[in-house]
């Protein structure tokens, strides 16, 4: 065990008076990915959870826990854009699963916040790899026995923080997750356009809600395509309260969140994004931001026909807000491939995106995309002590964090996998495996 | 015209030449030839089914001045790769290059090409419509009569896109619905009109099993078996108890001993195992899984060449070193379904240490791209785990061991004089994630380069795509 690791194993015994006491993590490189830039032999403050102050020869005030974290980097914790970590255990076993609804009480309204699994064993499999923060969204519900789908919108999202103490909610109901392209029409009648028309009935039943609200409750307006519960979430994306992420990847898709995005004046995401390139231009200047899935290169279907692995160098290049999400990466789909979002990351700097882009989209950029950017994303005095140490470059794959901090807490380094690893890593043969805890 | 003999001589000699690293493009006579001889009408040419397989025009190339991992466990800096007539010809360093093309490499990374064991391009071909939906054929749980070669569609835009990961050969297999799929293809990942034009010369064929999940679930949902892990074993000792009587019947009237049986294109597949003709890989996720799938292999007398997706291998670590049994895995898959919930990334580390042969597969049309980086995932959580592993071991595990796996290593999977020319040229480090692959070197021809619109493949697929201007490459 390193000195650094020695101090932590420190820190951690020395109980959960951790998180009020003074953390100095002391000269690392440090990249803020605020307006400091990065910052060579610098000093992070951490006071209460949050960053008092990051400064090359910062005063290190008494009796703070020190890391010497001299020849490491340190970065913002990473930030998952999508996926269902802590709603879905196992992808197969059905039971575990809680990011599809079956019945039609919901649709923009359904909460899937309200079944977050902070003890999930997934979120420590994926925070020692420095995710420290994930959007939680929903998934578009299949078709029943009955062979009624789900509409197109498929319900609420929230951003957690993925530590063990304190509320989990960073920033509840941030964005409403819908489905366009080939899975939007498959499950709204089988046609793009019966899709796009849903989503715009629900979105002007919500404008028309919002302006009628009180003749609605006294009874005396008409009836609305979706459920009260839903118009009261719709109108927060019209207030520009939350954001809309739209599942799309077909440029004709993205197109129409476009306009819908311009029609409603709503915060608008594209998510999967294949072909987003071939509207770099438009989305910058509609200010559609996008989370890309930018391994998927192939044509797994024929929304993905003009796919390629340089599309986040293009998005940048044209000033689109974008993020990583790793999908595409394994059947764990975007949950338990979150931690593979670095991966992302670092193929696009193979394929022309700039290091600092990079990094900037798997921390600063989701946060943006969710309005929690006063709180998480960069390295900056007030906001929360998210913070990842690492021996090496964090986008390469041979790195690994040496130690992950969330909300300025040293987190365990340990998970279900690290505990098999060490089982099996030793080759003691006397007794079975069992017996070696 | 041939006679059957003589086939069986040219056959066996074939093999012979494989075994001695001598091969030339003469395609191999199939096992199925010999049923032939036997039984079927007899044709002039290449066998049924059997490789076309021409390499593309080549020069006399020296690879100047790259740090080469050749496949073998070593490292040589500063050292050049000298390839004619499809072969590597010499390793080392400051090479004579007479009349040879001489490419620049310093800075570069040279590694034997990219082999994958795992794979369905072609046969779950993108789009990934229904109608390319060619891999399982879930109409029963033993179909062991089917062969992959027959579904691969080779204008699948996987191939070009994984030929830019570095990748020179892959095995095609079926599915894992049922207990036996059917049968393995590998090819050398050159574009062709036909899938005979890809198959790896003289390379054997595979059979594909699956254990666990799958074929129960496949099987057990429709009320028939297997319907639980139990049913599943007895599935495959069932089989196998009617291939040993099909071989015992055969090799009788071979004697003059009793009327041949009417030949059946389940039991000759199952019957090709017992005779070690035909590789068997079997997809099995559990440890226990696998200690049981090796005791049938005992009871039947055949050979379990690979596990694919141990995702808990590293349980078994020395009973697979034991079994000289390959476990093909992912880096870090993990948790997409019951039986891969105890994935770890150090699974192929902890096999590798324990001297199992180990193999990164991809499973995936995705993942094949980039199976050196998930190579380097498994590194980097070595290392952290307090497991150094240089890369020069490391890339045995996408080159040599898997050359093993698909019982071609005697002819490629490493840079060795008298291997074919199956080359990778990297733009660095391979296990750095900044790298790409940056030359393809298939028997000697430059199949692809980084950037060339000039040379580089593109599927009819994708004719008018983004793979015309940088997409899929």
């Amino acid at each position: 065990m390193n000195k650094l690791l020695r101090l932590l194993a420190a820190s951690i015994l020395g109980s959960s008076a951790a998180f009020a006491q003074t953390v100095a993590i002391t000269d690392a490189t440090v990249h803020t990915v605020g307006p400091g830039g990065t910052l060579e032999n610098a000093t992070i403050i951490i006071e209460d959870g949050r960053i008092s102050e990051v400064a090359p020869g910062a005063d290190v005030p008494d009796g703070s826990i020190l890391i010497d974290a001299a020849g490491k980097i340190v970065t913002p914790g990473f930030f998952s854009p999508i996926g269902q970590l802590g709603l879905s255990e196992v992808g197969a076993v059905a039971g575990t699963n809680d990011a599809i609804q079956r019945g039609d009480a919901f649709s923009a309204g359904f909460d899937v916040a309200e079944a977050f699994n902070r003890r999930s064993t997934v979120i420590p499999i994926t925070r020692i790899e420095g995710i420290t923060r994930a959007l939680i969204s929903p998934l578009a519900r299949e078709a029943d026995e009955q062979g009624h789908s789900s509409r197109v919108l498929s319900g609420l999202a929230s951003v957690v923080q993925l530590g063990d103490s304190g509320d989990y909610l960073t920033r509840h109901g941030v964005a409403v997750v819908t489905n366009f392209g080939e899975a939007g029409s498959g499950v709204a009648a089988g046609s793009r356009a019966a899709a796009i028309q849903e989503l715009r009935t629900a979105l002007s039943d919500a404008m028309d809600y919002r302006q009628n609200k009180g003749a609605y409750e006294r009874g005396e307006w008409r009836e609305f395509s979706v459920s009260r519960t839903d118009l009261d979430t719709l109108v927060g994306v019209l207030d520009g309260e939350r954001a809309m992420v739209f599942n799309a990847n077909r440029a004709a898709d993205i197109e129409v969140v476009i306009d819908i995005a311009s029609e409603f004046n709503i915060k608008a995401i594209v998510a999967g994004g294949a072909e987003a390139w071939l509207l770099a231009d438009e989305l910058a200047r509609a200010d559609v931001a996008v989370i890309l899935d930018s391994a998927a290169n192939l044509p797994g279907d024929f929304d993905f026909i003009n796919a390629r692995l340089d599309s986040a160098s293009i998005l940048a290049n044209a000033g689109v807000r974008f993020a990583f999400e790793a999908g595409s990466f394994g059947p764990g789909g975007r949950t338990h491939n979150s931690r593979n979002i670095k991966q992302a990351a670092g193929n696009a700097v193979a394929h022309g995106l700039s290091w600092d882009g990079a990094l900037r989209a798997i921390t600063l950029s989701p946060a943006e995309m969710y309005g929690v950017d006063n709180d998480v994303g960069s390295i900056e005095i007030g906001k929360a002590a998210d913070l990842v140490i690492w021996g090496a470059d964090p986008l390469e794959l041979t790195s690994y964090p040496e130690q992950v901090l969330i909300n300025g807490e040293s987190i365990p380094m340990r998970s279900r996998q690290t505990l098999l690893r060490d089982r099996y890593l030793q080759t003691d043969d006397s007794k079975p495996p069992a017996f070696r805890n | 015209m041939l006679d059957c003999v003589l086939r069986q001589q040219n056959n066996n000699r074939t093999r012979a030449m494989i075994k001695t690293a001598r091969i030339s493009a003469l395609p191999l006579t199939a096992l199925l030839l010999l049923n032939a001889c036997e039984q079927g009408p007899q044709y002039e040419g290449p066998a049924p089914y059997s490789s076309r397989y021409q390499p593309l025009p080549a020069v006399a190339t020296l690879l100047r001045g790259a740090t080469v991992l050749t496949g073998t466990g070593e490292r040589l800096d500063d050292a050049d790769v000298a390839m004619d007539g499809g072969k590597i010809v010499a390793v080392g360093q400051n090479l004579d290059a007479a009349g040879m093309l001489v490419v620049d490499a310093r800075g570069k990374w040279i590694t034997p090409g990219v082999i994958d064991v795992h794979s369905h391009l072609g046969v779950y071909a993108s789009p990934r419509v229904d109608a390319h939906s060619d891999g399982n054929e879930m109409t029963a749980p033993n179909t062991a009569e089917v062969w992959a070669e027959h579904a691969v569609w080779p204008q699948d835009p996987g191939f070009v896109a994984a030929l830019a990961g570095g990748v020179t050969s892959l095995q095609i297999l079926p599915g894992s619905a049922n207990l036996f799929g059917g049968r393995g293809v590998t090819l050398k990942n050159v574009p062709g009109q036909s899938v005979q034009e890809m198959k790896f010369p003289g390379a054997p064929h595979g059979l594909k099993m699956a254990c666990g999940e799958n074929p129960k679930r496949v099987y057990g949902s429709k009320g028939q078996a297997p319907l639980t892990r139990m049913g599943n074993v007895a599935g495959y000792r069932s089989a196998w108890i009617d291939a040993e009587d099909y071989r015992k019947k055969k090799a009788a009237a071979e004697k003059g001993q009793g009327e041949a049986p009417k030949r059946d294109l389940k039991l000759e597949t199952l019957a090709g195992v017992l005779d070690g003709e035909i590789l068997v890989h079997n997809h099995c996720y559990r440890a226990d899984e696998m200690a049981v799938m090796l005791d049938v292999a005992k009871e039947f007398g055949y050979k379990i060449t690979a596990f694919h997706h141990g995702v808990e291998a590293y349980k078994v670590a020395d009973l697979l070193r034991e079994n000289d049994t390959c476990a093909a895995i992912w880096a870090d898959w993990y948790g997409f379904k019951m039986e891969s919930f105890d994935g770890i990334r150090e699974n192929a580390a902890i096999l590798d240490r324990a001297g199992a042969c180990t193999v990164m597969h991809s499973d995936s049309e995705i993942g094949i791209q980039r199976l050196n980086q998930e190579s380097a995932k498994v590194m980097g959580a070595a290392a952290r785990a307090g497991i150094d592993i240089a890369p020069e071991r490391a890339v045995r595990w996408f080159t040599s061991n898997a050359a093993k796996a698909l019982g071609i290593d005697e002819v490629t999977g490493t840079l060795e004089p008298g291997k074919m020319a199956d080359v990778t040229v990297w733009s660095g480090n391979p296990f750095s994630v900044y790298t790409l692959a940056e030359r393809v070197y298939i028997d000697g021809a430059l199949v692809y380069e980084r950037g060339n619109d000039e040379i580089n493949p593109v599927t009819d697929f994708s004719l008018g795509t983004s793979a015309l201007h940088g997409g899929p490459q």
